[in-house]
């Protein structure tokens, strides 16, 4: 996993709820054995039509939000299927950062484990943010070590679980962090056998 | 000590690390694995050089892009290099693949508790949301991303932080024709799919201890539909009859050892939850859905909602933006809304139970003019079973095609397509936008509902029809 670092990215509001993975990428997507190359299948039955033409009306085809970093999104993102294609998707197209009242457990936690910082802040909050993106051009800077997202007049803190916080920052192998408790889980699973 | 919930111990039975700060280091026991969600998982071990650290607790098939033609052979060169890669995965790190021509073949949350793999107590993982199946027989089973595939692959752990105990007590009986399908839909419909986010969910109370574990699995698969990454359900006498025999189960006196420690799992009296929620079975009617998420149903007397009958402007906008979708007017008699395609299978409803319910409603009638109906059992064995019982035959002879067992339209990855604009009342979980094809239009409801949709052409209420009979 690559380090996370503080950055300023142009905000894209999507003022929906409820956003589930099977919008964020639709499963013709999900046949290709690789990670990468996911982000032109992004949202793709909102973004495009049946002859693939881009719908003028979906936010991501609206040119002021080209090369957009952070997405602002209403409650329970990224809800239904495990598909860690949909953070694959969302990273892929350039998003560093989600912002969202809630999300769903699965997609909270496959973006944890790809780099993408997804934060929760209080609906309010949400609502302001994506009223302000969709009226102007909103810029704002996310600083996980502060913990800290700040610009166009804003300034909030959030939430950050210590130990991902350590991981998004090192840029740290989880699976290399795990095999370091190979004494336990070896130990573990002697117990097991003899009880078994 | 303390009563407990079921949840905690199983929780604290998996233990190996706690520490402050951190999410607890859990030991997995079972690891199942498909082809959607795995090669960028296997690909990772070998960019590491890293091995699978327990093959042994480890079982693949090939489910969510075969397809169910009678051949089998994959059309799409795509999907045809998804599946050889898994049979190469499985090969290279020695993994047991139930491929596409063996018998036991079938949707992995079918053939887990079908082979007895699943089994109360153990720590189940899958790339799949609907890993929550397996919690119908008191374990804790939950979906995971392909990071976290390779994790469990390379470690046989996941970090995870301790959730929150939620108890949906389901109080009394359902009533004659009202389906596990139905009592699972109408939680959802009245609490929402976020109701569950950050919880495991138990199922108790009179109505669930009395559903068969087929029941029970239908219940517990749609866990994730309210939000909630595993829902089970207490092992009782009904799970360890399921159990018994099992190609996986403990046999002879080792099967009566362990049946006493899974019983003695069972939450204990006084046991408290973070939330509790209390339903009545008995005023559960036949349910569809309307909308564009599971939530968006109601009972199959009822009618099309009006968004302006909805509290909030937020909630008056999504139904908005689902009956526009749905191509629905406010008013319209649920019964009045017509079908094109039916689709009787999925990790929901494609056991033999289900099948038989379906089954029963088809003897001797005929699929309406002009709709296409499916049904895809969920796995080769009861596929095999259905046909020992001349199902098979019921269903041909009343025009539905009867197919090999696999996801199929339940999300469309292979040629099972629901085409744009049409409508499809369907015994899967998802009614999300473009769910069963790009543009389709999805109803959920029980397999005696899709049934009797088939035959009528629209939506009945199958109670109606028992009565006749």
């Amino acid at each position: 996993m690559e380090p996370f670092q503080t950055f300023t990215g142009l905000v894209c509001p999507l003022d929906r709820s409820n956003v589930d993975t099977d919008q964020i990428i639709p499963k013709q997507f999900l046949k290709r054995v690789e990670r990468k190359g996911f982000g032109e299948c992004l949202f793709y039955n909102w973004r495009f039509d049946q002859d693939g033409n881009k719908k003028a009306d979906f936010v991501l085809n609206q040119p002021k939000y080209a090369g957009t970093s952070i997405l602002v999104a209403g409650e329970n993102f990224g809800c239904g299927s495990s598909r860690e294609h949909a953070p694959w998707a969302l990273q892929d197209y350039g998003f560093k950062t989600i912002i969202a009242p809630g999300f769903a457990d699965i997609f909270f936690n496959n973006c944890q484990k790809n780099g993408i910082l997804a934060i929760r802040l209080d609906k309010e909050k949400v609502e302001e943010l994506i009223e302000a993106a969709t009226e102007k051009t909103l810029r704002l800077t996310v600083n996980l070590e502060k913990q800290t997202i700040e610009g166009g007049g804003f300034h909030f803190t959030f939430d950050s679980d210590p130990y991902q916080k350590e991981l998004f920052i090192k840029g740290l192998d989880e699976i290399a962090v795990t095999m370091m408790h190979e004494d336990e889980i070896s130990a573990f699973e002697k117990k097991r056998a003899k009880e078994a | 000590m303390r009563p407990r919930t079921i949840i905690e111990k199983i929780w604290d039975n998996h233990l190996i690390h706690r520490e402050k700060g951190k999410p607890d280091l859990l030991y997995i026991d079972l690891h199942l694995v498909h082809e959607v969600t795995s090669p960028q998982a296997f690909e990772g071990l070998r960019m590491n050089h890293r091995k699978v650290r327990r093959p042994d607790l480890t079982f693949a098939t090939v489910d969510h892009n075969v397809p169910t033609t009678r051949n089998r052979e994959t059309k799409d060169p795509i999907s045809k290099v998804q599946i050889r890669t898994l049979e190469k995965n499985c090969k290279d790190f020695g993994i047991e693949l139930a491929d596409i021509y063996r018998p036991t073949q079938g949707i992995v949350h079918v053939i887990g508790p079908e082979l007895g793999l699943t089994q109360p107590g153990k720590t189940i993982v899958c790339g799949d949301s609907h890993t929550s199946t397996h919690g119908a027989f008191g374990a804790i089973a939950f979906g995971i991303g392909t990071s976290e595939v390779e994790h469990v692959l390379a470690t046989q752990t996941l970090w995870q932080k301790r959730p929150k105990t939620m108890q949906i007590k389901v109080n009394g009986r359902l009533g004659l024709g009202v389906a596990a399908k139905d009592l699972i839909l109408a939680i959802i419909a009245k609490y929402g799919i976020a109701v569950g986010t950050g919880y495991i969910v138990e199922y108790t109370g009179e109505a669930i201890r009395s559903l068969s574990m087929e029941e029970r699995m239908t219940i517990c698969n749609m866990s994730i539909e309210a939000g909630a990454r595993a829902g089970l359900i207490s092992p009782d006498q009904t799970t360890i009859d399921y159990i018994r025999g099992r190609r996986f189960a403990p046999a002879g006196e080792a099967f009566e050892k362990a049946a006493e420690k899974w019983l003695a799992l069972a939450t204990d009296e006084g046991a408290a939850y973070d939330r509790t929620i209390e339903i009545d079975a008995g005023e559960i009617e036949p349910q569809v859905t309307w909308g564009t998420n599971p939530s968006m149903g109601g009972s199959v007397s009822g009618s099309v909602p009006d968004p302006d009958s909805f509290a909030t402007e937020e909630k008056r906008q999504a139904v908005k933006k689902a009956l526009a979708y749905m191509d629905l007017t406010p008013g319209t008699a649920i019964r009045d809304i017509p079908i094109d395609v039916v689709f009787i299978g999925s990790c929901t409803n494609s056991r033999i139970s289900d099948l038989r319910q379906a089954a029963k409603v088809a003897q001797g009638k005929h699929v309406r003019e002009g709709v296409r109906a499916l049904v895809v059992p969920g796995s080769q064995q009861i596929k095999k079973q259905a046909e020992k019982e001349g199902l098979d035959k019921v269903f041909t002879d009343a025009g539905f095609e009867w197919r090999e067992s696999g996801c199929s339209m339940c999300l469309a990855m292979n040629d099972d397509i629901v085409p744009a604009g049409k409508r499809c009342a369907s015994t899967s979980n998802r009614n999300f936008e473009g769910r069963q094809g790009t543009g389709s239009r999805t109803h959920l409801v029980s397999p005696a509902m899709a049934a009797a949709a088939a035959i009528h052409g629209h939506f009945v209420d199958v109670r109606e029809i028992e009565k006749v009979h």
